[in-house]
């Protein structure tokens, strides 16, 4: 294994380290607020439904671009959150099983779609199932400087949004009492999802790239209750991870980037559930012993007391 | 004779998924469906790794193991304050994470790579035969997912009432004594066996399809639970026959091809279902107007 510092040395692998901590750093920030109104789920199901957009894009246009890419799974990922509500809102399904139906459904059509790219006469399509698991090795220039601009444009819009989409997070009705575009602002939340789970397919992949949103945002919960310092820890986390995720990819041979970054995010995410200060594991075991060995000793005074009482009668 | 058995292969894999689909959409969790079967992927590949065959009691143990595994980790997740949602995604994205850097870094040395987990291999299945004593018996995928359906058809027709109570009203049944988290253990055990028994012929991912959606197809067209696990089946097995004939024309993936085929049966159910679909309603309101 490359130390982290020889591989740095090489330019492209800067740009390509650069981009993932970006794409880390960005969908941490806005998995925060895809946890807060309970839909983490979603943006797996964005990603899968992904899938099919990136294949027609590619058979309409023959050119592996990320932002043609974007533009395919962008419409695919707009047309599955609608087919979720659709199916939600007109049928007695359940939110979970709408998820289930509209994942499954566009992702099966995504590999039918694969599996014709790779048997018909689409010249240059190797790589294309890289998108399954991600290999950020195998980004070009143009693709590294697409995904550094949309994660800072992200960035950028959560920063100036960052009142907006606090409070429809935690109170809709609020926000729509005080006259807020909460339908607009929940669909434009919607929306940088959607560019997020986009831009992190090529090195996450699909499979995988909804951990990035998730796991961040649910580490970064266990230390703190205020929302803004969430959000800077959640894309801290997200940015380490997929720092540590292109470092140990790039240097073992045949290993995808996705999983390596998920596992980073994971073991984050498992420091957190134990060492979180009050929610952590630890400190929720020491805070009980406390409160037994208070108990016992107030006890123990108590029963003290009663004996000294009894033997002055 | 490769197609009957393909064919065969394929409705065995969609009753198990469709029988025990229906428990999954009528307890709301679809998505543990989802989850498990992304998880049990590292079971699959520490399985084969130790063992080094693809066909063995093992990898079904140890699937047992990381499907009970996963629901256990939810549980323990969510009773400690996350969001259902979210220790959901954690814990599945974390263990399909750890199965695919296995079969990864061990690709070279198995035989076991990840087109097969995420695909499956269902027009290979008739080539992987059982022979006993010199007797050609069928193909192995057809054996295990015999005995997998059978496991699954004893285990709900005996606990039938306890099921149906456990899918309705969880309170009812704890409050007259059915162990409900014994009999949600027992069904994330039959969804991991399913998978695992599956995983070969429909890949690892599209599992998922057909356990959800022709469970929700039957959904919209009764309101009786045998009817509907009957009709879950049906829809199942009549996606196996239609994916399989569209995926031979097209030349495409055989398993993307039946989820496709059970999406297209949904979206004709949720359409025009008797009685909840979308436009049979529309037309009803007129009617009245």
């Amino acid at each position: 294994m490359e130390t982290i510092w020889s591989m740095l040395a090489d330019p492209n692998m800067q740009w390509i380290f650069l981009g993932c901590t970006l794409l880390g750093l960005s969908s941490g920030v806005i998995g925060c607020f895809s946890y807060l109104r309970k839909q983490s789920l979603m943006g797996d199901t964005l990603a899968h439904a992904a899938l099919p957009g990136i294949c027609i894009a590619f058979m309409l246009t023959g050119v592996k671009s990320i932002g043609i890419f974007l533009l395919g799974a962008g419409a695919a990922g707009i047309i599955a959150t609608f087919g979720i509500g659709y199916i939600t809102r007109n049928s007695r399904l359940k939110q979970d099983a709408a998820m289930g139906i509209v994942l499954s459904g566009f992702f099966g059509l995504g590999i039918v779609l694969l599996t014709l790219i790779q048997h018909g006469d689409y010249g240059n399509q190797a790589g294309l199932d890289k998108f399954l698991f991600g290999q950020a090795a195998s980004m070009i220039a143009s693709d590294v400087i697409t995904m550094t601009i949309v994660c800072v444009s992200l960035i950028t819009v959560c920063t100036l949004l960052f009142k907006q989409f606090k409070i429809i997070s935690f109170d809709p009705g609020f926000a729509r009492g005080i006259g807020y575009p909460v339908a607009f602002l929940e669909q434009l939340l919607m929306f940088l999802i959607v560019v997020a789970v986009v831009a992190g397919i090529q090195a996450v992949g699909v499979v995988l790239v909804a951990a990035l949103l998730i796991t961040p945002a649910v580490s970064a919960r266990y230390w703190t209750d205020r929302l803004g310092l969430m959000v800077i820890l959640s894309g801290l986390f997200g940015a380490t991870s997929g720092a540590v995720g292109t470092w140990i990819s790039a240097s073992v041979s045949n290993l995808p980037t996705g999983p390596v970054t998920v596992l980073a995010a994971t073991l984050l995410f498992c420091i957190s559930v134990l060492f979180g200060p009050q929610r952590g594991l630890v400190a929720k075991r020491l805070l009980r012993q406390r409160v037994k060995q208070s108990f016992y000793r107030d006890n123990e005074q108590h029963i003290e007391g009663s004996v000294k009482k009894e033997a002055a009668i | 004779m490769s197609d009957f058995w393909i064919l065969l292969t394929g409705a065995l894999v969609a009753s198990c998924c469709g029988v025990l689909g229906v428990f999954l959409v009528l307890r709301k969790m679809a998505m543990i469906g989802d989850a498990i079967s992304h998880s049990v992927m590292p079971g699959i590949v520490i399985a084969f790794l130790l063992s080094g065959s693809r066909d063995s009691l093992l990898m079904m143990f140890a699937a047992l193991v990381f499907g009970l595994l996963t629901t256990f980790l939810i549980q323990m997740f969510q009773q400690s304050g996350i969001q259902s949602d979210a220790s959901i995604g954690v814990v599945f994205t974390a263990l399909f994470a750890i199965g695919v850097v296995l079969v990864s870094l061990y690709a070279r040395q198995v035989h076991l790579d990840q087109d097969a987990i995420l695909y499956g291999e269902i027009a290979y299945v008739h080539w992987n035969i059982f022979e006993l004593g010199g007797i050609n018996l069928g193909p192995k995928a057809v054996w295990l997912l015999g005995v997998t359906l059978f496991i699954i058809a004893a285990v709900i027709s005996l606990f039938y009432k306890q099921f149906k109570l456990c899918a309705f009203d969880p309170a009812l049944a704890a409050a007259i004594g059915i162990p409900v988290a014994l009999f949600h253990y027992l069904l994330m055990g039959l969804v991991s066996m399913a998978t695992v028994s599956s995983f070969e012929s429909v890949g690892a991912i599209l599992v998922v399809g057909l356990l959800i959606i022709p469970a929700s197809t039957a959904y919209l067209l009764t309101d009786r639970l045998g009817l509907m696990i009957a009709l879950s089946v049906a829809v199942g097995i009549a996606s196996t026959f239609i994916g399989y004939g569209t995926a031979v024309m097209l030349d495409a993936s055989i398993a993307g091809c039946m989820v496709c085929a059970a999406s297209l049966l949904f979206v004709i159910a949720f359409l025009f279902s008797p009685s909840n679909g979308v436009i049979i309603k529309k037309l009803r309101i007129r009617k009245l107007a």
